[in-house]
């Protein structure tokens, strides 16, 4: 029935553990739209055709609808309508909350190409590998113009901003190849700036990212990145750690904890942030990334807000790379008080 | 049968009234005139040729469709094309149609007065329209801009084509949209006819009234955005630049502040029409008057507060895509209660199938299907895959073509008799209104299936597997345009060689029709009392009704 | 049917289609009320970019508040509020037929304008010289801070829209200064000279809310 459906409607292969729950609301939502607006246009004909005018002089009696008519021509659209909307917003919430396992894959849009890099060091351009019955989150941004990831099959979509990260996760069901599109217009490429998610038995998947690591330049995808031109061990560990050097971040940013000009890195990641407004915020990726692009927004307490910004002098993948970098850095120190929760709530239900 | 104002004069042997028409036949006296109708007419004619401007810019879209790869004209072109479309579409088109072209006609009519309240102000209306239209023209005719009429930045801030005489084009047509809105409400409020309440005032008044808060309250907010990124491409602000601190979504959010209520502004005024034709067609009284008459007002109302169902997946919080999302559900409620009274007014009527019923019963069909592709839109997690797909594209084409389109042809043929004094031809009313309704059936309910099917909007190439459904929409597309083409042809005979149409050839009690047709210039000998609601028919002999003389 | 000659007013006042002049006098200010929402709606989207981005940049727009010419914008809001005043007082002298004094006061209003508008004047200057402009040409070297540029964005934006609605509502002024000089207006009918002061309470109205954000706080 499902597919029967799914056909009828020209939705695409359901390909993601997302999928098959948003087609089963879909099904639900445009038979009563079917039904509705045949039922609608039909009894308008049955009515011309019961109630058709037989004389010029005809006079029609003075209707006007009881009180409980109204309520029903209200209250069942409502029910409907706000049913609807709680069935769609559960699953609207279960994709925006990435599941703690995901693994990451950093996202770059730009015109017109998409660029992918992972966190141990593979990149490529257009091509997306992931493993099947993995969760997979995307960490997403863009070069230039807003773009938008787009993959039918999965049934998930997420606009690309420049100066910020947006994110999106999903389960891939079965190996194959998918087509990633633009969905939001960017210019004379836009409907060419395709790409694709292979998807990947698990064993296969693991395979793939070995022989990347090793660096067979022969297997890789795609035209070199800057980050191709580092040490052969190009994990973006050691290259955070680099253009952590070469951007001068250690400036004012030591790796040993020592207090300079700005907080130290060591133990960063994770901790939880007293900010100079009073608030407290948690150093995740997200954090990271806007501190390196609009440092102003959160300053921590008790440090100046000197930090010049790096938008546009850092590119995605080089941004992703000190990211991990400083989330390397955690000391063996034994932790006082109580152990905290992982970074991410864990996703109630399924 | 009552006689018209021009026969009793005829019989007292007091020399014949001129209507507004032949009142002045120099050039100078329509483009200096004063009278609402003249003005009506003005937009009528201009939103007509713009129609068919924004129409041979669809066909040719619809034509570079028929082909996957590159095909006919380049990317650029296409990009500029959709652009005009739009934007020649919605500015020039839908949001003046229906408010300007028969609004101004009949609104005064309706309400037993003379003349719109500022009448200066109302050509002024006309003429902006007219320079912003030229302005957005010489913007096209150098190139034109590539950005959407959504103007999304960065990119419309960064672009090299010509995008500021098109924004600033639009920034002078909003506030003809202004000034049109401003003249209706205080017409409403200060020159009603003695006896006319609020509450017997026509159907289509309410809905004129609704549209014009909304014009008033949601185009400044338009204004401003389109200025802030004039002056981001011009100068380099950088309000909406993240290279300068600033947010492109805020830009989203500004621009569908206007741009959600614009759509209601497209509307309102199309189910005010429908109000109107489906009780003199159905010669019946409205089923729920009150009903209809405050669901307007709530549409306006609500229709403010659902903008950010556009930004769902525009990198915003869970929360305020919920908030939003749930919000946008009570729009969707007015409507409902909308087409229940329009059926329920066909109960028990005195139904004639004339061409505005043909065009009754399209808009019925269309405004539910896309009413209600709108509330699936707005279920958020079905938006996610559906976001700036052809499904968008054909949910908004269903209520802007399917409906408003369709409403504004049954006021059209409604009122052609009141405007003109001459009868069209009926069978080829009714020929070119199922060629339309069948056309566009087959022009967009591909385009739902095509979003479905994962095809985004704005594509100028498409992968191959499209191109099945590409092929059926272009093909509707072409059938839908000759429709519209036989319309014009029919109603310009009419005009030209149709025979003299009576005072009120549809019997119908709406009050615009207590004067002759086509009016005198100053609409009553006399102002009407007004002692009974528009459309009642319980009797058949007029008498009672209201006082003429 | 000429309610006009009844009614002892100059020709031209009373429009056709109006029944009475207190009709004609409703319709005029709830359209000039209408008017003067479009305009506070206008500028509420400027009033919204600055609470966004004063919310992002809380140390940049405090720092660059701190370096504009407190002194001048105080003697502006003077200016303009003094302006108001003598506005209202042309519309009561008008209300009880002294021409004379109502055309002094208008007259006044429109060099409190030319007043306000130097002001402006000598104020950009400045910023022209110290470089602290919008966006891509801000170049201030006092302050460096991420978000100053965007304060100046939003305070030319901000004051420019303002000052040309100053020079709108000036010639507005002059219209009614020169229909208060042809005796258009008396106790009878002076709403054209009441419209053209509401619309200038307003250009006062957006100045007494940009005041203190931009200068003050």
């Amino acid at each position: 029935m499902n597919d029967l459906l799914r056909r009828l409607l020209f939705l695409p292969d359901q390909a993601s553990t997302f999928a098959k729950d948003v087609d089963q609301l879909h099904y639900f939502v445009i038979l009563t739209t079917f039904v509705m607006s045949t039922a609608v246009g039909l009894t308008a004909i049955i009515f011309f055709i019961r109630f058709r005018r037989r004389s010029e002089s005809q006079t029609t009696p003075h209707i006007e609808p009881a009180a409980w008519m109204e309520a029903l021509f209200v209250g069942v659209p409502l029910i409907f309508f706000t049913a609807w909307f709680f069935l769609g917003y559960r699953e609207f919430v279960r994709q925006f909350t990435p599941p703690i396992d995901s693994m990451d894959v950093y996202v770059m849009g730009k015109k017109w190409m998409w660029k992918f890099a992972y966190p141990d060091g593979p990149n490529s351009i257009n091509v997306l590998r992931v493993p099947a019955g993995q969760n997979v989150r995307l960490l997403m941004t863009s070069r230039d113009v807003i773009h938008s990831f787009y993959v039918p099959e999965f049934r998930v979509k997420m606009d690309v901003l420049p100066g910020r990260y947006t994110q999106i996760w999903f389960n891939a069901t079965t190996p194959g190849r998918y087509q990633i599109f633009c969905a939001e217009y960017c210019g004379a490429g836009h409907s060419i700036m395709r790409g694709e998610v292979i998807v990947l038995k698990p064993q296969e998947y693991e395979d793939w990212y070995a022989a990347q690591r090793r660096g067979l330049a022969d297997r890789q995808d795609g035209a070199p990145t800057a980050l191709d031109f580092a040490p052969p061990s190009g994990s973006m560990v050691d290259q955070g750690k680099r253009i952590a050097a070469d951007q001068g971040c250690l400036k004012c940013h030591t790796i040993d904890g020592t207090r300079h000009i700005g907080p130290s890195w060591l133990d960063l990641y994770g901790r939880r942030e007293k900010l100079s407004d009073g608030s407290v915020v948690l150093v995740d990726e997200a954090y990271l990334t806007e501190s390196m692009m609009e440092p102003a927004q959160k300053v921590v307490e008790g440090f100046q807000p000197v930090m010049p910004s790096f938008q546009g002098k850092l590119t995605a993948p080089e941004t992703a790379a000190l990211v991990e970098f400083i989330k390397s850095l955690q000391s063996d120190a034994v932790r006082t008080g109580p152990s905290e929760g992982p970074a991410y709530a864990p996703i109630r239900g399924r | 049968m009552r006689l018209s104002e021009a026969d009793s004069h005829a019989l007292a042997g007091a020399p014949a009234v001129p209507d507004y028409l032949h009142d002045g036949t120099t050039v100078m006296s329509w483009l200096n005139t004063r009278d609402h109708k003249r003005v009506g007419i003005l937009f009528l004619v201009s939103v007509t040729f713009f129609f068919f401007v924004g129409g041979l810019f669809a066909l040719l879209l619809r034509l570079k469709l028929l082909q996957p790869g590159p095909f006919f004209m380049d990317a650029l072109s296409y990009n500029r094309l959709f652009t005009l479309h739009g934007i020649v579409m919605i500015f020039l088109f839908l949001i003046p149609a229906i408010p300007s072209a028969f609004g101004n006609f009949v609104l005064p009519l309706m309400l037993g007065a003379r003349d719109v309240a500022f009448p200066r102000l109302n050509l002024l209306s006309w003429y902006l329209y007219l320079i912003g239209a030229a302005v957005a023209l010489w913007g096209m005719i150098h190139g034109g801009a590539d950005t959407g009429w959504t103007f999304y930045t960065p990119y419309s801030s960064t672009t090299p084509t010509q995008v500021a005489p098109i924004l600033l084009g639009a920034f002078i047509i909003g506030f003809s949209s202004i000034l049109t809105g401003l003249n209706f409400i205080v017409t409403v409020h200060t020159l009603r006819a003695p006896g006319l309440g609020w509450m017997r005032m026509p159907l289509f008044v309410w809905s004129a009234y609704a549209t014009s808060v909304i014009q008033i309250l949601a185009t400044p907010v338009l204004a401003i955005t389109l200025l802030i990124v004039t002056v981001e491409r011009l100068g380099g602000f950088g309000l909406f630049d993240p290279a300068r601190g600033g947010d492109p979504v805020l830009f989203q959010h500004m621009f569908w502040f206007y741009s959600h209520p614009a759509v209601y502004i497209m509307i309102l005024p199309a189910m005010g029409v429908i109000s109107e034709t489906v009780c003199a067609f159905s010669r019946k009284n409205p089923f729920g008057y009150k009903a209809i008459a405050f669901s307007s007002l709530g549409i306006a109302f609500v229709g403010f507060f659902t903008w950010g169902h556009h930004l769902l997946v525009a990198g915003q919080s869970v929360f305020v895509g919920g908030a939003f999302g749930l919000l946008s559900m009570f729009v969707g409620i007015f409507t409902a209660i909308k087409v229940f009274n329009w059926v329920g007014t066909m109960y028990r009527g005195a139904i004639s199938f004339k061409t505005p019923f043909a065009y009754i019963c399209g808009f019925l069909y269309f405004l539910v299907f896309g009413g209600m592709t709108g509330v699936a839109l707005a279920t958020t997690s079905l938006d996610i895959h559906w976001h700036d797909t052809y499904f968008v594209v054909a949910h908004f084409h269903f209520i802007m073509v399917g409906a408003s389109v369709m409403a504004f042809l049954a006021g059209l043929h409604y009122w052609f008799p009141k405007m003109f004094g001459k009868t069209y031809h009926e069978g080829f009313g009714l020929v070119a209104a199922s060629l339309i309704i069948l056309g566009f059936n087959a022009t967009f309910i591909p385009q739902f299936l095509l979003g479905n099917f994962g095809m985004p909007r704005r594509y100028y190439q498409y992968p191959d597997h499209f191109q099945a459904l590409n092929v059926a929409s272009t093909a509707g597309a072409t059938l839908l345009g000759f429709g519209f083409v036989i319309i014009v042809i029919y109603l310009g005979i009419a005009l030209r060689w149709g025979s003299r149409s009576e005072s009120n050839p549809w019997g119908s009690k709406g009050f615009e029709w207590l004067t002759d047709s086509p009016p005198p210039t100053h609409n009553f000998d006399e102002i009407p009392t007004i002692t009974q609601m528009p459309h009642d028919y319980r009797t058949h002999e007029p008498s009672g009704v209201i006082r003429v003389t | 049917m000429s309610h006009e000659a009844e009614a002892g007013l100059p020709p031209g006042i009373l429009a056709h289609h109006f029944s009475s002049l207190s009709r004609q006098n409703e319709a005029m200010r709830l359209g000039m009320w209408l008017f003067l929402a479009t305009e506070i709606l206008l500028f509420a989207g400027l009033f919204t970019g600055y609470a966004v981005y004063r919310f992002q940049f809380p140390e940049a727009f405090a720092e660059c508040s701190r370096h504009l010419e407190l002194t001048l914008g105080t003697v502006n809001t003077l200016v303009l509020i003094t302006s108001s005043l003598t506005v209202a007082l042309a519309i009561h002298y008008a209300r009880n037929n002294r021409r004379h004094a109502a055309a002094v006061c208008l007259v006044i209003t429109i060099l409190f304008a030319f007043a306000f508008l130097g002001i402006k004047a000598v104020e950009y200057t400045a910023h022209f010289h110290e470089r602290s402009l919008p966006g891509k040409y801000y170049a201030f070297e006092e302050v460096k801070i991420p978000g100053a540029a965007m304060f100046f964005s939003l305070y030319f934006l901000m004051t420019g829209l303002h000052g040309l609605h100053v020079i709108a509502g000036m010639v507005v002024l002059g219209f009614i200064l020169r229909h208060t000089l042809q005796n258009r207006y008396s106790s009878r009918y002076y709403t054209g000279l009441e419209l053209g002061g509401m619309y200038w309470h307003l250009v006062d109205m957006v100045w007494i809310f940009l005041y203190p954000l931009l200068y003050l706080i």
